[in-house]
């Protein structure tokens, strides 16, 4: 048979049973629009995680304490933690390729002044900080060494506490409290909006770490040291600086591995990438199985559909149709079945795309690959789940065929 | 074997079907099932051969094999001379295809599927090559068993005797040597019956053969020959006397609705 009369036959009997067919249908088309819909949310994600890094700066260092390991056993990142103010001292003094070191030492607090309180996070930071995040203020100055080195009670806020607080006022100047400290306000950040991680980045209140150390933490190791390098390309070269007045600074033996780790942006993105990575395909891999699901009920639908069309069968048979005529005409019926199903799936990852991004303001990217690999797939199941029921059709006696009842 | 089982000649034309020896033996567990024991039949181009049998006699198992949907266990089948006992799967399809229209008791249309259609279906798996506009071909069948008014009608609207009307144009479309029919009056009243047969009838004074198995003695009477079989054998095989004319028997039938007779376009 030609292809044309194939497709009209196929056409035909699908047409003849159309809640059935849409029902049969409707397994493909969830498992394809799943499929795409979770790939776009993936990629999308992937996306604006790249971006926001990005909008990190390029040439961000992170110095972490590294893990502890006795006997072989890792104790994990942050078992061990010796960095310290010292350590942020020697690398002011002695690197040569940073442009600025800070301390990050963050704490939370409830913060009461203005016209009432809040509760936000507190990083006491160096005055290189402003330098290293590119972060300049709208109103008043950023605190400088003077501050620094007196442990003065001075703080800068993020743009929303500021609004939080001073909804109506220039807080420049105020006063507010934490844990029952004063701090003067001199300055306030302008807004950077969020972070790789969805958290609003203006959300926060700077002060000098030597204050926050003394006057709100109370501890002498530093959770987090960030630093800076004048331009990207001396990334490499700088982690392996830092490296080197770290060891000296903790003195560690040759034989003695880091007891920090220090991380750029890449690694950061890595990380980020390989996690949203590993959500794209746990999902999809969910969505997959729900298609192969959709497969499983054409399979069905296809085997119920040869019982009751054994008589077709046989008078097709009978009139001259091979097996083989009668294989591909089943086979074209499923795979036809799965293809309309997989089209309608697209239409319909892309409206659920869409809607969600219109809904809760994710990004969503839905690539033209992904969109051939579903409709491969969901042809491929077509036949895969098609072959059996077609085989069994092709494989029926006419004689018995045309007796049965 | 009986050499008195072979044909009397009553038109004198190409052997269209030569049988010798032919037998079908079913082995269902210990015992086997003799269907067919040795049949000798030789029908001629032309002839209106009725087989005749009570169930159990043969005649469904010999009428499956002469249309190549079964093989013979032993002895020989020649069609056009080709012995079918020797083809493939594929090869029978084919002959089946080309060679042979079939009509069957509860006229086995696709449901849901216009007569034309229905009609043009065999031409749809011809293999042959043979060059048909197979829409054309289906109408022209559809005109020559009078139901020109009927094409784009489905199954559903048609009465038993027009869808059975449909089947013999679907027998027909192909052009085949022979047309079996497995009690074409089987499922239909008896003027219906009747007007069926007259169209076979027609259809036979046009010069194509055809082959009834029935158990309506009545019926067999239209034909010209008549092949009684019993026990996987065939005890008899005689010419019809004294024929029955369908036409005439249609307008002697008592509340004969004459409008629901359509004239069959010769």
């Amino acid at each position: 048979m030609k292809v044309s009369v194939l497709t009209k036959v196929a056409a035909e009997s699908i047409l003849k049973n159309k809640l059935r067919t849409l029902l049969t249908m409707l397994g493909i088309i969830i498992g394809v629009g799943a499929v795409i819909l979770m790939v776009a949310i993936g990629q999308g994600a992937q996306g604006q995680i790249r971006t926001q890094i990005d909008n990190l700066g390029t040439n961000l260092l992170v110095i972490a304490p590294g893990s502890s390991n006795q006997g072989g056993v890792s104790r994990g990142a942050g078992s061990l933690n010796r960095l310290t103010v010292d350590d942020v001292e020697k690398l002011e003094r002695e690197a040569m390729l940073l442009s600025g070191v800070s301390p990050i030492i963050a704490t939370g607090s409830q913060v009461i002044g203005g016209q009432g309180n809040w509760h936000t996070r507190i990083n006491g930071v160096s005055t290189d900080y402003a330098l290293i995040r590119d972060w300049e203020t709208t109103n008043g100055t950023f605190f400088d060494e003077n501050d620094e080195r007196a442990a003065r009670r001075v703080a800068v806020l993020g743009q929303t506490v500021a609004e939080q607080l001073f909804p109506d006022s220039d807080p420049v100047g105020e006063q507010i409290q934490l844990r029952n400290v004063p701090f003067q306000i001199i300055g306030v950040l302008e807004p950077k909006g969020q972070s790789a991680e969805g958290d609003d980045q203006d959300d926060v209140i700077l002060a000098p770490y030597t204050t926050v150390q003394t006057r709100l933490s109370g501890r002498s190791f530093i959770p987090q040291i960030l630093a800076s390098t004048f331009s990207p390309d001396e990334i490499p070269s700088a982690q392996a600086e830092i490296r080197l007045i770290m060891r000296e600074s903790h003195e560690l033996a040759e034989w003695e591995e880091d007891d920090f780790t220090v991380r750029n942006q890449a690694d950061l993105a890595d990380a980020a990438q390989d996690t949203t990575q590993v959500m794209t395909l746990l999902l999809s891999a969910i969505a997959g199985i729900s298609l192969v699901v959709g497969g499983i009920g054409i399979m069905n639908i296809m085997l119920v559909s040869v019982t009751e069309r054994t008589r077709e069968i046989g008078v097709r048979l009978a009139i001259g149709a091979r097996s083989s005529d009668v294989l591909t005409q089943f086979l074209v019926e499923s795979v036809v079945m799965s293809a309309i199903g997989g089209l309608l799936g697209v239409a319909l990852g892309f409206g659920g795309a869409r809607l969600l991004g219109q809904f809760t303001g994710w990004s969503t990217t839905i690539s033209p690959t992904t969109v051939i690999i579903a409709l491969l797939f969901s042809g491929a199941i077509g036949i895969f789940f098609g072959f059996y029921p077609a085989r069994q059709a092709s494989s029926l006696d006419p004689i018995e065929a045309l007796r049965y009842e | 074997m009986n050499s008195s089982h072979t044909v009397r000649a009553a038109d004198v034309g190409d052997i269209i079907i030569r049988t010798s020896g032919l037998a079908r033996i079913y082995a269902t567990g210990r015992t086997q099932v003799r269907a067919l024991d040795g049949v000798d039949v030789t029908i001629r181009k032309g002839e209106f051969v009725a087989i005749m049998g009570a169930s159990g006699s043969g005649k469904s198992t010999l009428m499956n094999i002469l249309g190549c949907l079964d093989k013979p266990t032993a002895g020989s089948y020649e069609l056009d001379s080709i012995r079918v006992d020797q083809l493939d799967k594929n090869q029978l399809a084919d002959i089946r295809n080309q060679r042979i229209g079939f009509v069957f008791q509860s006229f086995n249309l696709l449901s849901r599927t216009l007569a034309i259609d229905n009609v043009e279906l065999p031409l749809l798996y011809d293999r042959s090559g043979r060059k048909i506009d197979s829409r054309k071909a289906a109408a022209e069948a559809l005109v020559r068993v009078g139901l020109e008014d009927r094409m784009d009608h489905v199954p559903n609207e048609l009465s038993g005797g027009e869808q059975q009307r449909v089947a013999i144009a679907r027998a027909l479309v192909g052009q085949p040597s022979i047309i079996l029919a497995d009690e074409p009056t089987g499922n239909l009243d008896s003027r219906t019956s009747v007007d069926v047969i007259r169209l076979f009838q027609d259809l036979n004074d046009q010069g194509i053969t055809v082959l009834i198995v029935t158990h309506e003695s009545d019926i067999a009477l239209y034909c010209k020959r008549i092949l009684r079989m019993r026990d996987g054998k065939v005890i008899a095989d005689e010419p019809v006397l004294n024929r029955r004319i369908a036409r005439d028997d249609l307008e002697r039938l008592p509340d004969l609705d004459v409008q629901d007779i359509t004239e069959v376009a010769l």
